[in-house]
C-alpha cells in the first residue's frame, strides 16, 4: 500500500507538472492572433491607466516611447491573483463560495511546498534543528488543516450552488459536479490521514522524497495521498487548469496592446504564406492561393449560398 | 413549452421558435416610458417568413436561411458547417484568432458572471438564448465532440449536443444577437470572451457556408470593394456629394468650406464613415470647418474605398476584413500622408488602427489616429475661438464600445465636451463600463422582417434607459437636449430608438457628433450650427 501511495505521489506530481508545461507551451505556440485587447489595460501610463486609456489618446502617438508600467500590471494582478478581484467585483454570491475554495487550495499548495522544501533539505543531508523542523512541521500542519477546511467546505458550497442553481445547473457537465465533490472528499481525506498517522507530516515527506517505504503509512493518510496524487494529475486535463489558461488570456489578449515587433512581423508574414481552405465563393480561397492572395483579390459579386 | 430554453432545444426539429422575446416582459423602462402601455408593438414575423426561412429562434430574422430542399440538403449543410467548424480550430484557416478562441473555449468556469454584464440578456428579462454562455457553450461543445473527437469522455467532462440542421440555422441566428461589445469579456474573471465566440460563429458561417446578412455582406464589404463605398457611392458621386457639403456648411456658417480632396503629401487623410455624408452631412462640414481653421494640412482620397472608412469585416468575415483594411492603407500610401485620421465611426477605429494594426507592414504602416485624439489637441490649443454658452443645453455622452472599451480612447472627448459644454452630464456607467447603444455589430443597419423591433426594444433598451436617466431633470420638452454618439453606427441606432420612443417629439432629446458641437461654440461662425429638428 506505502509502495503504491509513493509511486502514485511521483507519478501524480510528474504528471501535474508535465500537463501543465505541455497545456502552456500549446497555448505559447499558438500563433500571434490579430490585437484583441480589452480596456482597461493595466500596464498603460498610470495617468491614464486610471481611467481605461491607451496610448491612442496622445496626439501622433507613434512619436513616443510606449513604456509598459509593470508596477500597474502587478497592481491588478495580485489582488485578482490572492483575492478573486474581479470575481469579487461581478459575482460577489459567487465570491462567497469561490474564494474560500481557491484560498484553502493556496494553503495546501503553500503546505506541500514547505513540506517539499523541508523533505528535500532532508534528502541534501542538510540538518534541520529540532526547533526549526517542530516549527516547519506546526506550520505546514496550521496551512495544511486551514486549506482543507476551507477548500473542502468552498468545494461543497459551489457544489451546492450548482446543484440548486438553476442557470448553473443548465450548463453543468457531470464533471463539473464531480470535480467538485472530489474536492470535497479527498482533502478532508489526506487532512483527516495526517491527523492519525502517528508520524509528523515533515517526517512523512521526507520519506516520499527518498522513496523510504520501510514505515508503513497509516492507510487513511495512504489512501488520501494516493487520491490526492490522481487528483493532482487529472487538473491539467482539465478546464480547472484555468491558473494557466488566465495567464494567456490577460497577457496574450486582454492586456496584448504592444507595439508590432520584428518577431511578429516575421510570423505575421508567415502566416500570410499558410493556404486557407475555406469553402463559400467570395473567399476564393481554394487551398492553392495563400492568406496575402486571397485579401489581395476583390471577390466577384455573387449570391451568398 | 414551460421553463427556460435548453441548449438543447436549439435542436428541436420543430419549426417553431424556442423562445418568444416579441411576446415577453422585457426589463422595465424608466419614466416616462416606465408604463407598460408605452411599449411599442413588436411585430410579429409574417407567416411567409416563417415558411420560407429556417432559424426559427426568437420570433425575429436576422439571416434569410432557406429551408432545405430535403434531407439529403440538411445533412450536406450539416457536413459543410462541420468543416468550416474544423477550420475554426486550424492554424492555417483561423492564426486570426485561434489562441483566444481556444483558451475560451478550454476554459470557461461556467460560473454565469457575464450574464449581469450583458444589456441584451438583461432587457430581455434574462432571456436564456440570449445569456453570452449560451451561444458559446454550444460551440464548446461541438468543439470538444467533433474537433477534439472527445466521445463519451467528452460528453462527461464538458456535456452532450445534438448536431443537426435545425441547431446550425438556429446557431447562426443566434450568432447574431450580440453586439460583439465584450463587456461580457470585460466582466470575466478567467479572461475568457464570449463576444469573441459570437465573432467567430459568424466567420464559420460567411467563410464555409457564404451565410451572412445582406446588410453586411451584399449591400456591405462586397459593394464596398466593388464600388468604393457601401453606400454605393462612387467616386465620382462622392465628390459631388461633398462639393454640395461644402455648399451648404458654407451657407450655414458664413465661412468658406471647401474639402480638398487628393492632396498628395498632406498631413493627414479624413476617411469618414461614408454614410455620414448622405445622412448626416452636418457632420463631415463640421470636419471640414474645424479642420480648416485649425490650420490643419488635410484631405480626403477619392481612392476606391478610401472615402469610406467602414469595415463591416470585423464583424463577420476575415477576408473581408482584410481586403477593405489593406485598401484603406493603400489609399493613404498612394497620397502620401503622414497619417490617417479616422473620422467619428467606431468600429472604424477599432478596424484599422487596432485590429489591422499587426498586418499592415512595410509602406502600409502608416500610422492610424483618432479625430477625438485630434479634436482635443485642436481645442486645448486655443486655435479656434470657442464660446461655451452657445452649447449651454444638458448634453450626455454616448461612448461607442470600439472607441473606448476596445481601443481605450476615453478621456480626449470628455476634455471637449468639458470645455464646451457647461450642461455635460455622464451616463452611468461610462467609459469602458459602457452600455452598447444596441446598434453593434452592424445590427444599426439591420432591419429585415421584424429585425427593427428586436434591436430597439432588446438590444437597444438599456441605452434608451441610461439616456433618460441623463436627463431625468430637465425632460420637460421645452429643453433641448443632445447625446453626443461620436459613431456612425451609434448615430443611426439613436436615431432610430429616439424616434421609435417619441423622445424628440415627447422630450426634445436630440443625437448628434462632437464635431457638431465644436463648431456650433465656434465664435466665427454664424449662431445655431446644430438645428434643433428631427432628421
Amino acid at each position: 500500500m506505502t509502495v503504491l501511495t509513493f509511486l502514485l505521489i511521483w507519478l501524480g506530481l510528474g504528471v501535474f507538472a508535465a500537463a501543465t508545461a505541455a497545456r502552456a507551451v500549446r497555448y505559447a505556440r499558438a500563433p500571434v492572433h490579430l490585437r484583441w485587447e480589452l480596456y482597461p489595460v493595466p500596464h498603460e501610463a498610470p495617468e491614464r491607466a486610471a481611467h481605461g486609456g491607451s496610448r491612442y489618446e496622445e496626439l501622433e502617438w507613434w512619436t513616443r516611447p510606449q513604456r509598459r508600467h509593470l508596477l500597474g500590471e502587478l497592481a491588478y494582478m495580485l489582488p485578482e491573483m490572492l483575492l478573486l478581484a474581479g470575481l469579487r467585483q461581478h459575482n460577489r454570491r459567487l465570491w462567497y463560495r469561490s474564494y474560500p475554495f481557491h484560498l484553502g487550495l493556496y494553503l495546501v499548495a503553500a503546505a506541500c511546498a514547505l513540506l517539499a522544501a523541508g523533505a528535500l533539505l532532508d534528502v541534501a543531508g542538510v540538518p534541520l534543528g529540532d526547533g526549526a523542523a517542530n516549527a516547519l512541521t506546526a506550520a505546514c500542519d496550521l496551512l495544511g488543516t486551514a486549506g482543507v477546511v476551507l477548500s473542502a467546505g468552498g468545494a461543497l458550497a459551489l457544489l451546492h450552488a450548482r446543484l440548486t442553481d438553476p442557470k448553473l445547473a443548465a450548463y453543468s457537465a457531470p464533471a463539473d459536479y464531480f470535480n467538485l465533490a472530489l474536492f470535497a472528499g479527498v482533502l478532508p481525506l489526506a487532512g483527516l490521514g495526517f491527523l492519525l498517522e502517528p508520524a509528523p507530516s515533515l517526517l512523512v515527506a521526507a520519506r516520499v522524497a527518498r522513496f523510504d517505504t520501510a514505515a508503513p503509512l497509516h492507510p487513511a493518510l495512504a489512501a488520501g495521498l494516493a487520491l490526492a496524487s490522481l487528483t493532482a494529475a487529472y487538473i491539467p486535463l482539465t478546464h480547472m487548469s484555468h491558473f494557466v489558461g488566465k495567464w494567456f488570456t490577460y497577457h496574450n489578449v486582454r492586456w496584448d496592446d504592444g507595439p508590432t515587433s520584428e518577431r511578429v512581423r516575421a510570423k505575421m508574414t508567415e502566416y500570410l504564406t499558410y493556404r486557407p481552405t475555406w469553402s463559400a465563393s467570395h473567399v476564393q480561397a481554394d487551398g492553392t492561393k495563400t492568406w496575402r492572395d486571397v485579401v489581395a483579390g476583390t471577390p466577384p459579386r455573387r449570391g451568398q449560398r | 413549452m414551460s421553463g427556460p430554453t435548453r441548449l438543447s432545444d436549439l435542436a428541436r426539429r420543430d419549426r417553431e421558435e424556442v423562445t418568444r422575446v416579441d411576446r415577453a416582459p422585457l426589463a422595465p423602462l424608466p419614466p416616462p416610458l416606465d408604463d407598460s402601455g408605452t411599449r411599442p408593438p413588436f411585430a410579429p414575423l409574417s407567416d411567409q417568413a416563417r415558411e420560407r426561412f429556417d432559424g426559427a429562434l426568437d420570433g425575429t430574422l436576422a439571416l434569410n436561411l432557406p429551408v432545405p430542399a430535403g434531407p439529403d440538403e440538411e445533412r450536406a449543410l450539416v457536413e459543410r458547417f462541420l468543416a468550416g467548424l474544423d477550420k475554426l480550430f486550424e492554424r492555417e484557416n483561423n492564426w486570426t484568432f485561434l489562441e483566444p478562441l481556444v483558451l475560451t473555449m478550454e476554459h470557461c468556469a461556467k460560473c454565469q458572471t457575464c450574464a449581469e454584464a450583458c444589456h441584451v440578456f438583461e432587457a430581455s428579462g434574462g432571456e436564456e438564448i440570449y445569456r453570452p454562455t449560451f451561444r458559446a457553450e454550444i460551440l464548446r461543445r461541438l468543439y470538444f465532440k467533433h474537433v477534439k473527437n472527445g466521445g463519451l469522455l467528452a460528453a462527461w467532462l464538458h456535456g452532450d449536443i445534438t448536431l443537426n440542421w435545425p441547431l446550425v440555422a438556429r446557431l447562426a441566428e443566434l450568432s447574431y444577437r450580440c453586439n460583439l461589445c465584450r463587456r461580457c469579456a470585460q466582466a470575466c474573471p478567467i479572461g475568457a470572451d464570449n463576444g469573441l465566440v459570437a465573432h467567430e460563429l459568424r466567420k464559420l458561417f460567411s467563410q464555409e457556408l457564404g451565410i451572412a446578412p445582406k446588410e453586411l455582406h451584399d449591400n456591405g464589404s462586397m459593394l464596398q470593394l466593388s464600388a468604393g463605398s457601401s453606400t454605393g457611392m462612387t467616386p465620382v458621386v462622392v465628390r459631388d456629394n461633398v462639393e454640395f457639403v461644402d455648399e451648404d456648411v458654407s451657407e450655414k456658417t458664413g465661412l468658406e468650406v471647401k474639402t480638398p480632396w487628393d492632396v498628395e503629401g498632406a498631413d493627414v487623410l479624413l476617411v469618414h464613415n461614408a454614410g455620414e455624408i448622405m445622412a448626416w452631412p452636418e457632420n463631415p462640414g463640421a470636419f471640414a470647418v474645424i479642420l480648416n481653421a485649425a490650420g490643419i494640412s488635410w484631405t480626403m482620397s477619392s481612392e476606391l474605398a478610401g472615402y469610406d472608412s467602414i469595415n463591416y469585416g470585423l464583424w463577420y468575415d476575415d477576408a473581408q476584413f482584410a481586403r477593405v483594411a489593406i485598401r484603406h492603407a493603400e489609399a493613404a500610401r498612394k497620397l502620401k500622408v503622414r497619417k490617417i485620421v479616422l473620422g467619428e465611426c467606431g468600429h472604424a477605429h477599432k478596424a484599422l488602427a487596432v485590429v489591422a494594426d499587426r498586418v499592415l507592414s512595410g509602406d502600409l504602416d502608416i500610422p492610424r489616429e483618432s479625430c477625438l485624439t485630434l479634436f482635443r489637441d485642436i481645442v486645448a490649443s486655443g486655435r479656434l475661438k470657442l464660446d461655451p454658452s452657445r452649447n449651454d443645453f444638458p448634453v450626455t455622452l454616448h461612448d461607442p464600445c470600439n472607441v473606448v472599451r476596445l481601443m481605450g480612447v476615453v478621456e480626449p472627448q470628455r476634455e471637449i465636451l468639458r470645455a464646451i459644454c457647461p450642461q455635460f452630464r455622464e451616463m452611468a456607467p461610462h467609459g469602458v463600463d459602457n452600455y452598447c447603444c444596441g446598434g453593434g455589430s452592424g445590427f444599426a443597419i439591420m432591419s429585415g422582417h421584424n429585425f427593427r423591433d428586436w434591436r430597439l426594444q432588446v438590444s437597444g433598451r438599456k441605452k434608451v434607459e441610461q439616456a433618460l436617466e441623463a436627463f431625468a431633470d430637465c425632460l420637460d420638452p421645452s429643453i433641448p437636449k443632445y447625446i453626443c454618439a461620436p459613431c456612425s453606427n451609434c448615430k443611426g441606432q439613436f436615431r432610430d430608438a429616439i424616434e421609435y420612443y417619441g423622445l424628440w417629439k415627447k422630450h426634445r432629446i436630440l443625437y448628434g457628433g462632437l464635431a457638431e458641437l465644436i463648431v456650433n461654440a465656434m465664435t466665427d461662425v454664424k449662431p445655431g450650427f446644430i438645428e434643433w429638428e428631427w432628421h
